[in-house]
């Protein structure tokens, strides 16, 4: 199981055991809470979707319509697990690939529980109706103060880890990762800075600057992040070096370069210039999903799942096709003529959903499948479970994605057809929006999966480890008090 | 790339660069917009303050959310131009003979002067038009050029012209949507002006859009007994499926009221400088006021 870090020979060299055992508290802190996060995500997510269904379904509460429910899918999803589970994956790969012990992980589990009150707060302001408006960014002021805090202790000490690393190069993981912990608090700042305080902008530089947040999250910090675990783990699966590094160089190039300045969608109402070169910039990133299936099938050959136990394998693989995929539908609907049938429809959905879960979320899946075991030394409770977990993710999302990119095509062109009223477009588009429903049941039983074996997880290593040491603790107290 | 502040430095450059971009460059070009008198056809500031209950509107759309499902952005393909005739001069036989050599359809000389300012080339581009309205111009007769935006957004009626930056200036938060779930807002007021109707429409959709996909918002509403008088806020004319029980009414919340003004409020049609549009003429010439019933 450990065989890849066997080649540390050095005396001095701490063991992968330690390293592991370092990142335990912190890393068990934050997959737990995202895991929870993902099964409120995909409740409230399925409640959106039925409401496609019957459109008063849940209508008497106000705190449960569709203009509430949706935000708060969207950000239990996105910072709640998305972000928490690659900060406890990349803290993992730093603290690895640095051969260093993780810096105070204490400090970076009261960091996941800083975010997890901060989200809690922005999830309970979403449903009272204090949300922001801005998409993305719908948390209240006060939820995002501690956002930003529990950020900066979390980004601080895996950075700290990553500067007592053994080896001072840095490999591709370690750029990607590194880039990534510096992106986030600055647009995150500006954003909420800009958009929150007490004199924000004004007019519609609002919404430039929600769009350039979003697109930075999206698909700079997902992307960063994403691609290190899947480098680092294609490496540590295939037990072999990348194909090229610099290929990976000009992955990291592209990213932080151009897909930086995508995210303006070609319709906004902003002077001409944003727009054309937001539309530059998107259709340049196509050199970054070719050069990383150009990289990863290099490097994968024939077998990309020809492992022990398969399941890591199956997800990243799914997760780079996702990425790759994802990442060709953003680039194709940044072309102002694509872009007139497919804005404003259920397309774009389709390609964000692709990207945070198809990608991003499948690749985490994996990277928790891989690293849970080795950091606990047990066995997942269920070993048939991360399988099962897999396939109801890999179709769910596949239902999800496929309907409502079809139908956000056709969607687009009933739009332009007016001889379809509003109301016959809009029914239209529910036809693929009911298919996808079942996707999201799919996703939900999945994810609860996860979660069971999270905790089933914790609860056997609590018993194995804790219960002994507590029964021997307190088993020699009783002699004593019976002596005298 | 092996060195750590090599790194750092890459994702700092790359990152400034956007911000600097995205971030600054448009706050220095719109940050500091204000009403301006930028308006084609009037003096007056554009755009107008929102009323003090259309601002609570825009609260409550935010808290609804209702962006999720409808954008504020019209998008237009381009302009084209409609010639309308406005004075036939004196000699009409020439302007008409004028107009019929340029395949323009039959026109005849005396028939020209009745019913003007009417259209007499639509749809064409602004050289063609020019070169027409010149031709008249030597056959005595006055015409007039206006600007039309096309696009399936105005074909659909959801505005006149597209929506620009400066329609935003005075709103705070600005929710342009991303998503056409249902129709776009940016000129629902201009469309659908009837307060009452924007009320029964939140109320209950379907009963006046039928099989309308917009969930109810009953919470915005109150059920009460109908006192001494009936309230005079109360929905009127609902249909009888949505209607309350006998000797109950609708009476709207002030969120409801809040959020109808909003969305009665919301009409950005003044033709500006970057957005030119010509208003249809029913629009520019007030209903002929010879033919109003003496009262």
């Amino acid at each position: 199981m450990n065989a890849t870090c066997t080649t540390s020979s050095a005396s001095d060299a701490i063991s992968t055991g330690e390293i592991d055992a370092s990142c335990r508290v912190p890393l068990f802190t934050l997959l737990v809470s995202a895991a929870v996060w993902l099964v409120v995500a995909s409740v409230f997510g399925l409640i959106a979707s039925l409401k496609f269904h019957s459109p008063n379904f849940l209508s008497e509460c106000a705190c449960l319509t569709y203009g509430r429910v949706h935000p708060v899918a969207t950000n239990a999803l996105l910072y709640g697990f998305a972000m928490q589970a690659g900060l406890g994956v990349a803290l993992w790969i730093i603290a690895r690939t640095s051969q260093a012990r993780v810096a105070q992980p204490w400090l970076i589990a009261v960091g996941s529980k800083l975010w997890n009150f901060g989200l809690t707060i922005g999830v309970i302001g979403i449903l009272i109706g204090d949300s922001t408006g801005y998409e993305n960014l719908e948390m209240p002021r006060g939820a995002v103060i501690f956002l930003f805090l529990g950020y900066l202790l979390m980004a601080f000490f895996s950075l700290v880890t990553l500067h007592n690393r053994r080896e001072r190069a840095l490999g591709p993981s370690q750029w990607f990762l590194l880039a990534a912990l510096f992106w986030f608090p600055w647009i995150y700042f500006t954003a909420n800075y800009l958009l929150l305080s007490h004199t924000p902008v004004r007019g519609v530089t609002q919404a430039i600057v929600a769009w350039w947040y979003s697109g930075n999250l999206n698909l700079v910090w997902f992307g960063l992040v994403g691609l290190a675990v899947v480098f680092h783990l294609i490496q540590q699966l295939m037990d072999r070096p990348l194909f090229s590094r610099y290929l990976a160089l000009l992955t990291f190039w592209t990213i932080i370069l151009f897909a930086s300045w995508s995210g303006i969608p070609s319709s906004a109402p902003v002077p001409a210039w944003i727009p054309a070169m937001s539309t530059v910039a998107t259709v340049l990133t196509l050199v970054t999903a070719l050069s990383v299936m150009v990289n990863i099938r290099q490097t994968c050959g024939r077998g990309c799942a020809q492992t022990e136990n398969p399941a890591p394998g199956k997800f990243i693989a799914f997760g780079t096709m996702a990425f790759v995929v994802a990442w060709l539908m953003n680039a194709l609907g940044a072309i102002p003529e694509v872009s007139a049938v497919t804005n404003f429809t259920w397309y774009t959905v389709a390609q964000s959903q692709l990207n945070v879960f198809g990608f991003f979320a499948m690749t985490m899946f994996g990277a928790i499948y891989y690293i849970v075991p080795r950091v606990t030394g047990m066995e997942w409770p269920c070993a048939k479970s991360p399988r099962r977990h897999y396939w109801l993710a890999a179709i769910g999302i596949i239902l999800i994605v496929l309907p409502l990119a079809i139908g956000g095509v056709v969607e687009g062109f009933n739009w332009h057809n007016l001889k379809m009223t509003n109301v016959d477009v809009a029914k239209n588009a529910l036809n693929f929006l009911r298919v996808s429903t079942l996707g999201e049941v799919l996703i939900l039983l999945g994810n609860l999966m996860l979660l069971g074996n999270l905790i089933a997880l914790s609860v056997r290593y609590y018993k194995i480890h804790f219960v002994p040491v507590y029964r021997d603790a307190t088993a020699t107290l009783k002699p004593a008090e019976a002596k005298p | 790339m092996k060195y750590g502040p090599l790194v750092f430095l890459a994702a700092f450059l790359a990152l400034s660069a956007s911000w600097c971009g995205f971030v600054l460059t448009p706050q220095i070009q719109l940050g500091r917009a204000v009403q301006e008198t930028n308006s084609v056809v009037t003096s007056e500031m554009y755009p107008q303050d929102r009323p003090g209950s259309a601002r609570q509107g825009l609260e409550i759309y935010r808290a609804e959310g209702c962006a999720y499902c409808h954008s504020q952005q019209v998008e237009q393909k381009g302009t084209l131009v409609d010639v309308f005739l406005t004075d036939a001069g004196k000699n009409s036989m020439a302007v008409a003979a004028a107009l019929t050599e340029q395949h323009l359809g039959t026109f005849s000389g005396p028939g020209l002067a009745a019913g003007l300012p009417k259209p007499v080339l639509r749809n064409a581009s602004l050289d063609t038009a020019k070169a027409l309205a010149n031709l008249l111009k030597k056959a005595g007769a006055n015409s007039q050029l206006r600007l039309v935006p096309f696009g399936p957004d105005i074909e659909r009626g959801w505005g006149v012209r597209r929506t620009v930056a400066e329609d935003f200036i005075a709103d705070s938060h600005v929710m342009p949507g991303s998503q056409r779930v249902g129709p776009d807002l940016a000129n629902v007021g201009m469309r659908l002006p009837d307060v009452n109707w924007q009320l029964m429409h939140l109320f209950a959709p379907r009963s006046v859009t039928k099989d309308s996909p917009m969930p109810s918002y009953p919470f915005l509403f109150e059920r009460k007994k109908i006192g001494k008088q009936p309230s005079p806020d109360a929905l009127q004319q609902l249909p009888k499926e949505f209607a309350p029980a006998e000797g109950y009414e609708i009476v709207p919340r002030p969120e409801a009221k809040a959020l109808a003004a909003y969305l009665v409020s919301l009409r950005a049609d003044v033709p500006l400088y970057e957005a030119p549009a010509t208003p249809p003429p029913a629009a520019t010439n007030a209903p002929a006021v010879t033919n109003a019933p003496a009262k």
